[in-house]
């Protein structure tokens, strides 16, 4: 019995692979059907927050050149809160917000990662990372303001409002030539 | 007349085996559960980026996985050091993409087609030249919802 389970377990531990799955999960936009007129998305100039890596790997967000991680974080998390309502950052629509019974003014912004086909796929890695962590803080916050808790620690319910209150947007636009431009 | 032996110089009894098939049995039981087999062999070298957001693929079983990343050194002769896409157990073009994920989707129950995700194992030193050429080939087979994979960070 041992000599057999032992076995057994010899073979187990040979095939395994231990690493669990993990990754960032994206959604892409259905692909526009070819007829269909590229309608110019009417997507106001101040709820639209373009993040662009050239083909150095250099980032660029809103015009401006970003050097360090932080300074994009907090880029991106002023455009997503707004917090003093200034008329060049993204514009609020009140939504009221069924399973919460409240209304909440959400964020209409935008953000769209451009890349050229020459930067690497760490950094696009990196700057996506960023965002997603940037959204998160944006989402605690809010959680911790209205529920007391880190919204990792919130039931499934309470999450819910947490993520129609603060949309992931990221956009996956369609491929520039960013260095081009 | 030695009617008592002196007990104790034979060195120590040996510890009880008993208990020995339990231990590793769950040992095993262990492994059985926590492992996933791997499928196919990798004929690319993907070393994943790290990322601190990462979060679980919940579902394994309705992922299916596309390898880029430069091909490992048995395969460099034949097909270059330039970054190529595997699927399944071959290397594949773009163009193939549309059939894998159609036999892909064909594989799951008409419930979990929706959920299908892809989870792209993209070497880290790719350019993304190949990337978005994949992205857009799923897009136009409409499987979007997809993963990049990554490695959790260790230290943040």
């Amino acid at each position: 019995m041992a000599d057999i389970s032992f076995l057994m377990l010899i073979f187990f531990l040979m095939v395994s692979t231990m690493d669990p799955e993990t990754g960032l999960s994206r959604r892409l936009p259905p692909m526009p059907a070819d007829n269909a007129q590229v309608e110019d998305l009417k997507v106001n100039r101040r709820n639209m927050l373009d993040v662009k890596i050239n083909s150095r790997n250099g980032v660029m967000a809103g015009g401006k050149v970003i050097l360090s991680d932080a300074d994009l974080e907090e880029i991106v998390i002023e455009f997503l809160t707004n917090p003093s309502d200034r008329t060049d950052l993204p514009s609020k629509t009140v939504k009221y917000i069924e399973a919460w019974g409240r209304e909440w003014p959400v964020s209409d912004g935008v953000i769209s990662l451009q890349n050229d086909r020459q930067s690497s796929y760490s950094k696009y890695v990196e700057i996506q990372n960023i965002l997603v962590r940037a959204i998160n803080k944006v989402r605690d916050d809010f959680s911790i303001a209205h529920f007391g808790n880190v919204y990792n620690e919130l039931n499934a319910e309470e999450q819910e409002i947490v993520r129609e209150a603060v949309p992931n947007r990221v956009s996956e636009a369609e491929p520039l030539d960013v260095t081009k431009q | 007349m030695a009617k008592f032996i002196r007990k104790g110089d034979k060195g120590t009894p040996g510890i009880n085996t008993a208990s020995l098939p339990d231990i590793v049995f769950m040992i095993l039981m262990f492994f059985m559960v926590s492992t996933s087999m791997r499928q196919t062999d990798r004929m690319v070298n993907v070393r994943l980026p790290e990322a601190s957001e990462v979060i679980r693929l919940e579902r394994k079983d309705l992922s299916s996985y596309i390898f880029i990343g430069t091909p490992s050194l048995q395969y460099q002769k034949e097909y270059g050091t330039d970054s190529r896409i595997q699927l399944n157990d071959s290397f594949r073009t773009v163009k193939d993409i549309s059939d894998f994920v159609a036999a892909e989707r064909e594989a799951l129950s008409e419930a979990d087609r929706e959920l299908m995700t892809i989870s792209l194992k993209i070497d880290e030193n790719t350019r993304m030249g190949i990337v978005t050429d994949v992205k857009q080939e799923l897009r136009r087979c409409s499987a979007l919802k997809i993963m990049y994979a990554a490695r959790k960070t260790v230290t943040h």
